[in-house]
């Protein structure tokens, strides 16, 4: 691992218990209902929140969040609105960035172009003022999922400057040298995803899921499962099945969507969001006890 | 006889002048890999594919390639003196045909190299995504001809844009899918493209449709492309005892582009001009998020985009743009990295056109030499009508494809404006 210990408040969430990982889209379906909506996550027994910041080609995306994605990027929500976004929030649970790299990568980039050019230099910015914002929104890590491992190095750097996590995405066709090269850059918790394919909810749980959970076995950083997760009983069923956490996303964006499209208030739909966050938590303390307790009656 | 004729197949594929990304997918500080975890196997057999087949001729790939594009997709393509603009420039103007490719465009020479290569690996299913309807045509012929099931996601604008080519792939037995994201363009078409192979790798080929995209894709349209550029060099050294002066080619993602440059890069006498899509004016909206061009290489920035790090249409915070222009084909807001490169390294020179001038260079080859072209390769002959006095004595331009597909916006267009030499159809009151 890179740099696990990068941020204390990430590694707290997944010390004691299995950790409950909401998503939403930040200003989804705008500011004002959303920062209600992820402070009824918080209530409902968030541990970490992972806050979708908009890029318009979200190609790692199923329909449901590339949705929110688009009525974020509607409402006007920006890479520094979004950072305002975070530092507003009245949460307990730490916060990670989930977005694609040409937002990391062009952060600040405007000033960097004006003094480039009057230079006469390529304009060459990188992930680091990206980060740096970030950290000083109080962000803990961040998840990008279109960039690889290969590819990381700057960012990498840049998040142990401002001790941040990178948290790198483990799919069921991962294994081999790619693993091990994933493993070693990432920090906080690593994302297995439970099945191929996009982001979406689903009515089942993937028997890829326990697969991938037996391949990252011998690596020594928590392991959060997502995609498909929607239900109590499914996150009951993933941390008994040996995950740290569960990620659940879409279940909760489909939520946020039906407000939206039936102009439900605000309250209400934090109510419901609250109600199925302590569902998801519940059940993952459920499967976690009954591993607790396979494990000692062995 | 031409220094070319004499090289094995194996050679012909390891040229020199085609070496550059096929290392690691660099062009200096393009390229790369940037894409969802469960796309990165599919890219690892792929470039493992690519380095077999492609490069050190396996089973015979390369041969099996080949012979499928003579006999059917009728290459080569003729090298022809375009006599009315020789005269009108005062220089020698060839066109390089592709419009006479089978299917009608230079996009079969990428098709059909990807779905037989499809086929060597074993794969059962064939996906791709079209913006003008060329690329997921030739795909849907290339897939009939060698018996793969093949889906093609189509952006529900350009459904409606390019309703003969719908028709096209249908007839020749692939499933056409609308996608309603976004504005319904190529670049939505290419994120739903890539959502399925997330799901489907294990037994599916994405044919992507232009030097874009994640390594290998870049350097293995641009090898396949090279036909082009291939015979062209060979076809000018034969018929006018050297190489050309200038050669130019329309830009959108790059693949006819880059084809038609590959083994003129390393002579560098010869001047090679990309023409994009200057659209309605190359100022951009930035607040609307639109970009009234395509034009990537020339008023672009560098960002990362569907798996490359490349020149794009962007706005400040690195949300891409939507891009225009009056041929669909052209309408991206990105670029393939080799050509971002080698406009970095002032090998390849970027120019705009806009699409006042495009129609009337579609007009124009139209009536002058008997040739509809495409609205794409028509930006081509723009940039010919505007700055032939910049050329040399000898010029090659890439007829990238026809322009049957194009006759309804053609007129449409038309209809709009005032053109320069365009049919006065007044008369006609019932309709074509």
């Amino acid at each position: 691992m890179a740099d696990a210990d990068n941020s204390e408040a990430i590694a707290a969430a997944f010390a004691d218990g299995p950790a409950f990982v909401p998503y939403l889209v930040a200003g989804d379906p705008d500011e004002s209902a959303s920062t209600a909506y992820v402070e009824a996550l918080d209530r409902g027994g968030a541990d970490v929140i992972e806050l979708g910041l908009p890029f318009s080609e979200p190609i790692a995306e199923g329909s449901t969040i590339q949705e929110a994605l688009v009525r974020s990027l509607d409402a006007g929500m920006t890479p520094d609105r979004f950072f305002a976004f975070a530092e507003g929030l009245d949460v307990d649970a730490a916060l990670v960035c989930m977005t694609y790299y040409n937002l990391v990568y062009q952060y600040g980039s405007g000033e960097a172009r004006s003094a480039s050019n009057a230079s006469g230099d390529a304009a060459s910015t990188g992930p680091r003022p990206f980060v740096e914002r970030a950290a000083a929104a109080g962000i803990e890590g961040l998840v990008v999922p279109d960039l690889p491992a290969e590819e990381a190095d700057p960012l990498r750097e840049a998040c142990d400057e401002f001790g941040l996590d990178l948290v790198f995405i483990v799919a069921p066709t991962t294994r081999g040298d790619r693993l091990d090269r994933i493993m070693a850059n990432v920090s906080g918790y690593v994302y297995v995803q439970a099945r191929l394919g996009t982001t979406g909810a689903r009515d089942d749980v993937s028997d890829q899921t326990t697969a991938s959970l037996g391949r990252l076995r011998e690596y020594d950083v928590p392991k959060a499962v997502g995609f498909g997760i929607s239900t109590g009983d499914h996150a009951e069923r993933i941390v008994a099945g040996g995950a740290d956490g569960v990620i659940v996303g879409s279940a909760l964006v489909d939520v946020v969507a039906e407000g939206a499209s039936e102009d439900l208030p605000t309250a209400e739909v934090a109510d419901r969001l609250e109600a199925l966050a302590r569902e998801l938590k519940e059940g993952a303390e459920r499967g976690y006890r009954s591993r607790t307790e396979t494990v000692e009656s062995a | 006889m031409s220094e070319t004729d004499t090289r094995t197949t194996e050679e012909t594929a390891r040229r020199p002048g085609r070496e550059r990304g096929r290392e690691d997918g660099k062009f200096g500080r393009y390229g790369g890999q940037y894409v969802p975890e469960a796309l990165m196997p599919a890219i690892s057999e792929l470039t493992d594919a690519y380095e077999r087949y492609v490069l050190d001729n396996e089973d015979g790939f390369v041969d099996e390639f080949r012979e499928r594009l003579a006999d059917f997709g009728g290459r080569p393509t003729p090298l022809q003196r375009a006599d009315r603009l020789s005269e009108r420039y005062d220089r020698d103007v060839y066109l390089k045909r592709e419009d006479l490719l089978h299917g009608g465009a230079h996009k079969l020479n990428n098709a059909l190299g990807q779905v037989l290569l499809a086929k060597y690996m074993g794969k059962e299913r064939i996906i791709a995504e079209t913006g003008a309807g060329q690329h997921g045509t030739a795909t849907a012929m290339a897939a009939a001809h060698l018996d793969m099931p093949c889906t093609v996601y189509m952006g529900e604008r350009d459904i409606n844009r390019q309703r003969p080519n719908v028709f096209r792939m249908k007839l020749n037995g692939s499933e056409v899918k609308p996608v309603t994201t976004g504005r319904g363009t190529l670049k939505e078409a290419i994120s739903e493209t890539m959502r399925d192979w997330a799901e489907t790798v294990e037994d599916t080929h994405y044919v992507i449709g232009s030097i874009v995209g994640p390594h290998p894709f870049p350097v293995m349209v641009r090898d396949f492309q090279a036909i082009i550029s291939e015979e062209a060099r060979e076809q000018a050294i034969e018929k006018t005892g050297g190489l050309p002066t200038d050669v130019v080619a329309c830009a959108g993602g790059g693949s006819n582009t880059m084809g038609t440059f590959a083994e003129f890069v390393d002579d560098e006498s010869v001047a090679l001009r990309a023409v994009e899509a200057g659209g309605s004016t190359l100022e951009v909206d930035e607040e609307a998020g639109v970009a009234p061009n395509s034009a990537s290489l020339y008023a672009g920035d560098e960002g990362v985009l569907h798996g490359a790090r490349t020149k794009l249409l962007q706005d400040s915070d690195g949300q891409i743009m939507e891009s225009h222009s009056i041929s669909s084909g052209l309408d991206y807001a990105g670029v393939g990295p080799e050509l971002a490169y080698l406009v970095d390294e002032g090998r390849v020179e970027p120019v705009a056109v806009d699409d006042d001038a495009a129609l009337e260079g579609f007009h124009r080859l139209s009536s002058t030499e008997g040739i509809i072209p495409a609205l794409e390769t028509a930006h081509a002959f723009g940039f010919l009508e505007e700055h032939h006095e910049e050329l040399g004595e000898r010029v090659v331009v890439n007829v990238s494809g026809r322009g049957d597909k194009d006759l309804d916006a053609a007129i449409e267009e038309t209809d709009k404006r005032d053109v320069d030499g365009a049919p006065d159809m007044s008369m006609f009151t019932g309709g074509i």
